[in-house]
């Protein structure tokens, strides 16, 4: 290459004052959407469904935890539930579980065959179901009330009918 | 045909000899407006099942019957209309039209033919085997599986079979513009590539990689599974491949539409790109950034585990910036082009710009939807919001502005000039293909912001609502304004493809009456732009290896520790 001349200036990158602002604008935007992210995951606990078990499908509901599903207590104000999603048939076994207002449940739930969703209303309860995995995540209930669970995931033609229901009893 | 006689070794700040133009030959034309027909005829189909989803919602019955049961045994269920719905509009309308554009972006923007049609031809007819293999199941109702086909649900292997196809195809058009491209280098060493063959270019590389996901997804597990080869699959390993190719399939559909917007816009506008630095450096950071995120798809699997999850939703953050800049080099060669039209003040060059122009109005309208699109998208990447709207109708809401606005309403502004270019015609009633930009624009808003806000109350996606058991009646109201916004779309689209089949039937016009082939120019000199953004080896690279970083462990992780328990199902 030649030495740059006037008539033949050096390449670079040129960026006009405004766009440098915006780069800048931007930048600092993702930042902080980035650490608000990060400050809600970790200070206010919000949690996510992370590995937490691995199981046979074709076996759960006749060993293991998922054998009987249903609600356990394990003291007073705090349960588990073990929820197993069908798609054949379109139901979760059990369809309905009842709590005191004020209980922490924590929901183990996984699929005896195909992919479905587990979305607890009005909550940040949201799990894919995915057979040969446990999803799981724990929530506490102080309002009373009916709360719907919905299958999201195309599961078959009866996804639609696939729900459950929680009761918070006063 | 050698474009420019390289015999001055200094640097040329305009290259001497770049040809002013490229005239297509009737056979490449041909082949572009195969490809578009294809596209258009999946478009065509696949949006007839758009306004049924849409009035399902409403709880909308005929006779007491759900308008479903009024389409047996033609269409068996909801589900077997949303496969195609999903294939043949997110997968077929988009990849024959992004195929059949970039032949021209690539000859057009080099000025020279390719390398090897024939392989180019190759490419289009095994893409097309593939789409006609697939069809065939899917009308049959053998492959209700939706256009994501989650495992264990199983569908016919042909179904399996001509996914591959359509892939591999786009793949083998893809190295008859490497090809292509890698002449033109030696012929050009020290010229900047031209920006819309520099777009398309690095497109295709970012989707040659990303698409290896599904290739391995369906080769190593779906189509063995489906021919009973194996006997069960690992579907927590299959989602993994498959978002390894879905993310990077959004980019996919919208750097076309970037192409568009930063190669040939500003000229139809009436004025220049602002900056073909930042464009190439945004080319770039797709290229490196699309692929290694796609475990934002995947916040609440169960088997991903949390660090992954973060590390790609702050990737997430960064694709997001090559977009911003997009944004305001898109804005500032508009603005640029209102003040050469005589705007002046703040915002007085908006009114300026050609809003009677049939192309740049649903261009400039499809940015516009796109400006809420990139908003839900950050909102669907901070994973904490994501676990509010995850598998909501929030998510086709959002997907709506972005492939089916972003995309199919950029495609529909570029298709006004194109067809007309490649067919020798005039466009019938360009008066009404405006208000067909304005129809799609308007119906989704209405459609959009019905979708996004039943996503928030909770509904669900991929259910036909109007006879879920759950609803309750605050959703009501939503659900209307999504089948009359769904409405509106359909009539958008059918206003499109009718505009274009008059069009096609029309006599031939005479040449000057013709559209050609809008290339912008930029107001700094493309030779300008330093070397190191037109050069492959270190960009290829750092996407490597970032992608071996940033997926390599934890795809490890589950491959070596795969169970392949689930046998499949069949439940539609
Ligand atoms: C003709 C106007 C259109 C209407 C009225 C419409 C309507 C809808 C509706 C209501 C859904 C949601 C179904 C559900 O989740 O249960 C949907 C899904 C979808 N639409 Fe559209 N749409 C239209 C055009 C398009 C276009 C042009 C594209 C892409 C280029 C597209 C791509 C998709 C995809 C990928 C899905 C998701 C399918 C799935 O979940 O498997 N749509 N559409
Ligand atoms: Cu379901
Ligand atoms: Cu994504």
């Amino acid at each position: 290459m030649t030495t740059p001349t006037p008539q033949n200036p050096e390449p670079s990158v040129h960026i006009d004052p405004y766009e440098r602002g915006w780069m800048v604008a931007a930048i600092l935007m993702l930042v902080v959407f980035a650490i608000a992210v990060a400050i809600a995951s970790y200070s206010l606990g919000i949690q996510l469904p992370a590995p937490e078990a691995r199981v046979d499908p074709n076996t759960i509901t006749t060993s293991g935890p998922f054998a009987n599903p249903g609600l356990r207590e394990l003291a007073p104000g705090r349960y588990e539930a073990y929820i197993v999603a069908h798609g054949q048939g379109w139901y979760f076994n059990p369809r309905e579980i009842s709590v005191p207002a004020g209980s922490e449940v924590t929901f183990y739930v996984t699929s005896a065959d195909v992919q479905h969703g587990f979305k607890l209303e009005g909550t940040n309860v949201n799990m894919m179901i995915i057979p040969g995995q446990v999803s799981t995540l724990t929530r506490r209930f102080d309002k009373p009330g009916e709360y719907h669970w919905v299958c999201h995931e195309y599961c078959g033609t009866g996804h639609a009918a696939m729900y459950g229901t929680l009761t918070v009893t006063p | 045909m050698t474009a420019i006689s390289t015999t001055t070794p200094v640097v040329e700040v305009t290259p001497a000899a770049r040809p002013a133009t490229y005239v297509l030959s009737k056979g490449e034309k041909r082949f572009i407006g195969l490809q578009l027909l294809v596209a258009v005829a999946a478009l065509s189909i696949g949006s007839l099942f758009g306004p049924l989803q849409a009035l399902e919602f409403s709880g909308l019955t005929i006779g007491g019957r759900d308008i479903y049961a009024l389409f047996q045994p033609l269409l068996a269920s909801y589900y077997q209309g949303l496969t195609l719905h999903g294939v043949l509009n997110a997968l077929i309308w988009t990849t024959f039209f992004i195929t059949g554009f970039f032949n021209l972006t690539v000859t057009y923007g080099l000025r020279r033919p390719l390398a090897m049609p024939k392989l180019n031809w190759l490419g289009f007819i095994v893409m097309t085997v593939g789409l006609l293999t697939a069809a065939v199941p899917i009308l049959l109702n053998e492959a209700s599986v939706l256009y994501t086909f989650y495992p264990p649900l199983q569908a016919s292997w042909a179904f399996y079979v001509g996914l591959v196809f359509v892939v591999v195809g786009s793949w083998i058009q893809g190295y008859g513009f490497y090809i292509t491209y890698y002449r033109w280098r030696k012929d050009n060493p020290d010229v900047r590539t031209p920006l819309m063959a520099f777009g398309s270019l690095i497109t295709m590389v970012m989707w040659q990689i990303s698409t290896l996901g599904i290739a391995v997804e369906i080769l190593t597990q779906l189509l063995p599974w489906s021919l009973n080869l194996l006997p069960g699959v690992d579907p927590q390993l299959d989602r993994t491949y498959f978002w390894f190719t879905g993310h990077p399939l959004v980019y996919f559909w919208l750097l076309p539409a970037y192409v568009s917007w930063y190669a040939m816009l500003p000229k139809q506008a009436g004025g220049k790109l602002f900056s073909d630095s930042l464009a190439r450096f945004s080319f770039w950071m797709f290229l490196v950034l699309s692929t290694p995120l796609g475990f934002h798809h995947q916040f609440t699997d169960p088997g991903v585990p949390t660090i992954w999850k973060t590390i790609h939703a702050v990737l997430t953050y960064a694709v997001a910036f090559p977009s911003l800049l997009t944004a305001f080099t898109v804005v500032a060669s508009l603005e640029y082009a209102g003040r050469q039209r005589g705007g002046k003040g703040l915002l007085g060059w908006i009114p300026k710009l050609p809003w009677r122009d049939v192309s740049v109005t649903p261009q400039i309208l499809a940015g516009v939807l796109f400006i809420f699109g990139g908003i839900g998208g950050i909102t669907n990447a901070s994973y904490n919001i994501n676990l509010v709207v995850h598998n909501t109708s929030w998510v086709p809401g959002h997907f709506h502005l972005t492939v089916a606005s972003a995309t199919t309403l950029s495609f529909m502004g570029i298709a006004y000039w194109l067809v007309p270019h490649l067919t020798h015609r005039t466009l019938w009633a360009p008066k009404l293909a405006l208000a067909q930009a304005w129809i799609w624009f308007i119906g989704m808003v209405i459609f959009s912001n019905g979708m996004h806000t039943l996503g928030l109350l909770g509904a669900p996606r991929r259910t036909p609502l109007g006879i879920a058991p759950y609803v309750p009646a605050n959703w009501e109201p939503r659900l209307l304004q999504t089948a009359i916004g769904g409405s509106i779309l359909f009539l958008g689209a059918y206003l499109f493809i009718t505009i274009l089949v008059v069009t096609v039937l029309r006599k031939p016009a005479p040449a000057a009456a013709v559209p050609e082939i809008p290339e912008a120019q930029s107001i700094q000199d493309p030779q300008l732009t330093p070397q190191w953004l037109d050069r492959w080896a270190p960009w290829l690279t750092i996407a490597i290896l970032l992608i071996i970083l940033v997926y390599g462990p934890n795809l490890l992780y589950q491959i070596t520790n795969m169970q392949n328990t689930s046998p499949g199902f069949r439940l539609w």
